[in-house]
């Protein structure tokens, strides 16, 4: 159940020795992810959890085939490394690393799309399918198997509100997070359909913020395909102002774009329920799950 | 980054791309000096980085050697929309028959550039396109084939050329593409660029913001932006030097918090219960307790602040260190503010009891703790 990832995905880790990719590995693990290998270079024939060490994704494909790459790769090595694995057969990437150049994830981005390679993030939080699988950073115990899919632009902000869904006894498909910059690889419309194709899934968050048009984009999609699965938005940033990077690269308000408002009224015309506070996302949830029940 | 304009004319200049004669100064002899290289009459622009630079009196103009002078000692002791006036770019001043916009921005949803083309130019594109969105031309740039001759030439047919001018217009906007590209920016605009009345293009005014993320690709600019003047206040250049996300506001409620989606929506609530923030700012994952004593130094030099919201969600960052760097940095700084704080996730029981015994309680939502703050913030202590 759920999107792009399950119990059965097998994935290797790029960057698997530095801090990061070592700690989480061993939560990913933890979580029951299957993680067939590790990639370092320099490194290779060594293992760590048990997990082998590749010099290259190379070679680690030829000893034991994966779907699936996390990169915990620093910024100005990342996106090599993205298309590395997507150069050996990798169809899912998921590159949590953050700080890398506008130019360089343009690069990426359409070498995936030249090779049908899902890109998530980068500057992402991951993906988790709970109970299955976790492609990611995330804390797992605030996530229980469900039909929600939550698709996001924030990390913590994610968190806050998949533990109060979680607290309603909401529980979840898949969480996505698409990422903070302004070049991610998949964004609300493309993970929307996905959800829309998803038989677990029954209703969906939206988590969006300041800057670009996604969120403006993807209320028009909704709105002309008459999305079928109710829809629960908040957008983060009412109150930041013009001009300033609240934090991640690509929440900025440029000029008169970009805005909290633009998005908020983007939704409420497309019928889209947006939530005030993170805290009121659970309640109009509930509600819309409420209504559902009634239609069947 | 944003690059003042004489940066952005130098390198436009390195890439072929026409601009005035010109030369900085940061004195009225210098100015001199300048001009007397130059052909009168000239052009005296304040280097602030402020939109709307023109309005406000940044620009004067000057015939002669003599008028440069005093335009250069009245901007040098002026200020431009509140920011003092350091350097002068002189210029040869260009006689104008048409002022054009063109400009490389990224287009998030495509995932690409795009060139950004308009037959009138001279004041911000966001205002041309909500005045004339029929004037404002986009064109997809493909990130493998890059921007190709034919469409600048499309381009320059478009915004009302013809005849050898279209390929000397579009041999400008490739040019720009490549400086901006080579530089990474993520936006590189030529506003205006005029058509002289000999029927030359020439770039009258630029514009580069170099992506954040590239600077380690660009140090010279890199350094120009920690050690020299730039658009940020001494607060926000200590955060950036340290990892930390920092953006001054107007209010007086204190906020830290990890995450800046997080952040972002902690702001948000304080203003729903009617509080005002003073700031934003983001510790980050993992968040050890210097980085906490750090940016508690950075919020409280704000001396608007009355209160402190701090709002933690431990995911990988641990709620007891959070606790224990906030007790730390309370007895080193000597704290008096109020502070209401949120903490939750990993090791939270334990985060809380550090807190308990020091007489702090801890809440567990993000709501009732920004009521909470906002009624601190009124209450004068």
């Amino acid at each position: 159940m759920g999107i792009i990832i399950d119990k059965d995905t097998r994935a290797i880790v790029q960057g698997i020795t530095g801090t990061q990719g070592s700690f989480h590995t061993k939560l990913m693990l933890e979580y029951g992810t299957k993680i067939v290998a590790g990639t370092s270079p320099g490194k290779g024939g060594t293992k760590f959890e048990n997990v082998p060490i590749y010099d290259t994704v190379e070679e680690a494909q030829k000893e034991d085939p994966a779907d699936a790459s996390i990169i915990f790769v620093p910024a100005p090595f990342a996106v090599d490394a993205a298309m590395e694995a997507i150069d050996n057969g990798i169809k899912t990437i998921v590159t949590i690393t953050e700080h890398i150049p506008i130019r360089d994830s343009i690069s990426l981005m359409a070498f995936a799309r030249e090779n049908k390679a899902v890109a998530i993030g980068p500057n992402t939080p991951g993906i988790i399918t709970p109970g299955e699988c976790k492609l990611g950073i995330m804390p797992a115990h605030i996530f229980k198997p469900g039909s929600i899919g939550m698709i996001s632009r924030s990390g913590t902000l994610t968190y806050e509100i998949a533990a109060s869904l979680t607290g309603k006894g909401l529980g979840q498909s898949t969480c996505l997070g698409l990422g903070g910059d302004p070049i991610t690889g998949l964004n609300f419309i493309d993970v929307l359909k996905m959800f829309r194709n998803d038989a677990h899934t029954k209703a969906v968050v939206l988590i969006g913020e300041i800057g670009g048009n996604l969120e403006e984009l993807t209320a028009g999609y909704i709105e002309e395909e008459e999305y079928p699965k109710p829809v629960v938005a908040y957008v983060a940033g009412r109150s930041a102002p013009p001009g300033k990077r609240m934090g991640h690269a690509g929440a900025i308000i440029m000029g008169k774009a970009g805005t909290a408002e633009s998005k908020i009224e983007a939704f409420k015309k497309a019928g889209v329920q947006v939530a005030e506070k993170p805290g009121d996302v659970a309640e109009l949830m509930t509600k819309a799950f409420n209504s559902l029940s009634k239609k069947n | 980054m944003r690059l003042f304009e004489y940066e952005a004319k130098i390198i436009l200049a390195k890439y072929g791309v026409p601009t005035p004669q010109g030369g900085l100064a940061t004195n009225a002899s210098q100015a001199l000096e300048v001009a007397s290289r130059l052909k009168p009459p000239f052009a005296v622009k304040a280097q602030v980085l402020v939109a709307g630079r023109g309005k406000a009196g940044g620009i004067l103009f000057a015939d002669s050697i003599d008028e440069v002078k005093g335009a250069a000692e009245r901007l040098l002791n002026a200020q431009i929309k509140g920011i003092p006036v350091r350097s002068l770019w002189i210029e040869e001043k260009i006689r104008v028959k048409k002022e054009l916009y063109f400009g490389i921005t990224i287009d998030r949803f495509k995932q690409c550039y795009v060139a950004v083309a308009s037959a009138v130019g001279g004041m911000e594109i966001e205002e041309i396109a909500a005045k004339t969105p029929e004037k404002v031309i986009k064109t997809l740039i493909n990130p493998q084939q890059g921007f190709l001759p034919y469409q600048t030439k499309q381009i320059a047919r478009k915004i009302g050329y013809s005849g050898a001018q279209i390929s000397e217009l579009g041999r400008a906007f490739e040019r720009l593409y490549t400086a901006g590209k080579d530089y990474d920016a993520e936006l590189i605009e030529m506003n205006p660029i005029v058509e002289t009345a000999d029927g030359k293009f020439i770039a009258a005014d630029a514009r580069i913001i170099i992506d954040d993320n590239a600077l380690f690709r660009h140090p010279e600019y890199k350094k120009r932006l920690l050690e020299g003047e730039s658009e940020f206040t001494l607060q926000e250049l200590e955060a950036m030097k340290n990892d930390l996300a920092y953006v001054k506001l107007d209010g007086n409620i204190g906020v830290i918090g990890n995450g800046a989606g997080l952040v972002m929506a902690t702001l948000d609530t304080i203003q729903y219960y009617g509080g005002k923030p003073a700031n934003f700012l983001d510790v980050g994952g993992g968040a050890p307790s210097e980085k906490t004593a750090l940016a508690l130094k950075i919020v409280l030099s704000d001396t608007n602040v009355k209160a402190l919201f701090i709002n933690i969600l431990g995911g990988i960052t641990r709620c007891d260190d959070v606790a224990r760097g906030i007790l730390d940095a309370r007895q080193k700084l000597g704290i008096t503010k109020p502070m209401a704080i949120r903490l939750v996730g990993t090791n939270e029981e334990e985060g809380k009891k550090i807190l308990d015994a020091a007489g702090i309680h801890a809440f567990d939502s993000m709501e009732e703790t920004a009521q909470r703050v906002v009624e601190m913030s009124r209450g004068g202590s």
